[in-house]
């Protein structure tokens, strides 16, 4: 049993669907950050929904957390838990940079979401079952979003072509951070789903499976990838350990300012 | 214990209440059935589908499942505060309203009459799902019905509008844009 929000939900199912929550938590505060700034209006419209999609999925995960693993309620386990209790990869906690950057970090993180409900799918528990398979439709238009986007400035101007191509550049070593291997990942590897097949493939094969998707989708639409190049880029690890990047602790200084106030408050 | 149930299996065509309710359940529903979407206000939660499942104890007491539309939707607290208020106005002893996603909504929920309800409201209401689409039909989106004049001449302008039920599109030969309720 979880009795205070110090204590991370034991088993590794409980903990890696913290990881998806900390992760949606995160990179819908960020998103949310653009409400007021986007380039265009309809932009600023997007990524202030996309923010509120991912918020609200942060919820769902965090309130099965409670209902079923014995987690403190959702407020507790989002906004008072202290830096090295967080799970969230590097990727999600960095400020939003310019445009090009928001747009590829959203590009690589949803189809990595998309493939992580997509796995989800096929748990055996009803509840997360479902869960998944109704979250996966609100992806889809997330990816959608980030294709339509991304392929339209890789293949506009030879300014927007580059800018992108510099900033996918900067946000895959912090993407593939988001596939790092966590404590308990081997136990949930060997859980069943209902069809006799393991529903997860461990964050090996996720990585595989999103970079595979990611470089072709970027030869579609015309760029010319240096595979050798991004090969050798380190990724950005820690995070799932509770080791965070320096944007972190700022971010949720300035999310809890509100909860410290008062703990227990009913909002 | 409980002494009647009703669930929401498919919607059919004179709205979203089931067939076959108790009076007690029936007079529960049709409640229900006024308490409106506080986006859309011309359709109710009812029309709207996402009321999943209603039951009355035999002490009285209402329990109501109600599933949101999109997981991050706003109004959510405001519905479950504005239908437990509707039901104890009705005469409900006690009410408990409780959000799954169990039953999870999709936009195929939407009752015949509260697809019409959104086309005159000036929306255009999500296309049917067509056979082995997995998922919200983008595709078909990309060619939404005008609300106005029918066209399909249309194109999408944005996958997210004012809400996160709505997109945003324009129509070629009205020359004037229009949104469109979300197919997922
Ligand atoms: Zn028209």
């Amino acid at each position: 049993m979880m009795t205070n929000s110090n204590d991370f939900p034991t088993g590794p199912l409980a903990r890696y669907l913290l990881q998806i929550a900390d992760d949606q938590l995160i990179m819908g505060h960020r998103n949310s950050e653009w409400t007021g700034l986007g380039p265009i209006l309809e932009e600023d419209i997007a990524f202030s929904s996309v923010a509120q999609d991912q918020v609200g999925h942060a919820l769902a995960f965090y309130e099965f957390l409670q209902k079923e693993c014995g987690a403190d309620d959702p407020d507790q386990t989002a906004f008072n838990r202290p830096e090295n209790r967080m799970l969230c990869n590097g990727l999600v906690e960095q400020p939003i940079g310019d445009y090009a950057f928001s747009l590829a970090r959203h590009w690589c993180y949803d189809h990595a979401i998309r493939l992580r409900y997509e796995s989800l799918s096929g748990i055996p528990n009803p509840v997360l079952q479902s869960l998944a398979v109704k979250l996966q439709g609100e992806v889809k238009y997330h990816t959608f979003h980030a294709d339509t986007w991304m392929k339209s400035l890789l293949q506009g101007s030879e300014e927007s072509r580059l800018r992108m191509i510099s900033a996918i550049k900067e946000v895959w070593p912090l993407a593939l951070g988001m596939f790092e291997s966590w404590v308990g990942e081997d136990d949930l590897l060997n859980e069943m789903g209902p069809n006799g097949h393991p529903w997860y493939p461990g964050e090996a094969a996720l990585r595989l499976q999103w970079q595979e998707h990611a470089l072709q989708s970027l030869q579609g639409w015309g760029v010319d990838v240096d595979q050798g190049a991004l090969s050798k880029l380190e990724p950005v690890l820690g995070g799932r350990q509770g080791f965070h990047t320096e944007h972190l602790a700022p971010l949720l200084d300035e999310m809890t300012a509100v909860f410290r106030l008062d703990p227990q408050a009913e909002w | 214990m409980i002494i009647e149930s009703a669930s929401l299996q498919e919607p059919n065509l004179k709205g979203n209440i089931p067939d076959g309710l108790t009076p007690d359940l029936l007079r529960y529903w049709e409640v229900l059935d006024q308490v409106p979407d506080p986006e859309i206000p011309v359709i109710s939660v009812v029309d709207l589908g996402i009321v999943t499942r209603v039951t009355v104890a035999d002490n009285g007491a209402v329990q109501v499942i109600l599933t949101p539309t999109f997981a991050g939707c706003p109004a959510l607290k405001w519905m479950e505060k504005t239908v437990r208020e509707a039901l104890l106005e009705a005469g409900a002893p006690e009410v408990d309203v409780q959000t799954t996603f169990e039953n999870p909504w999709t936009s195929e929920r939407i009752s015949e009459a509260g697809r019409e309800k959104i086309r005159n409201f000036g929306l255009a209401p999500p296309p049917r799902r067509r056979p082995g689409c997995v998922g919200p039909d983008l595709e078909a989106l990309a060619h939404a019905v005008c609300p106005r004049c029918g066209s399909e001449n249309t194109s999408m302008k944005s996958p997210f509008g004012p809400t996160l039920c709505r997109s945003l599109h324009y129509c070629f030969d009205c020359l004037e844009a229009f949104e469109q309720f979300k197919p997922l």
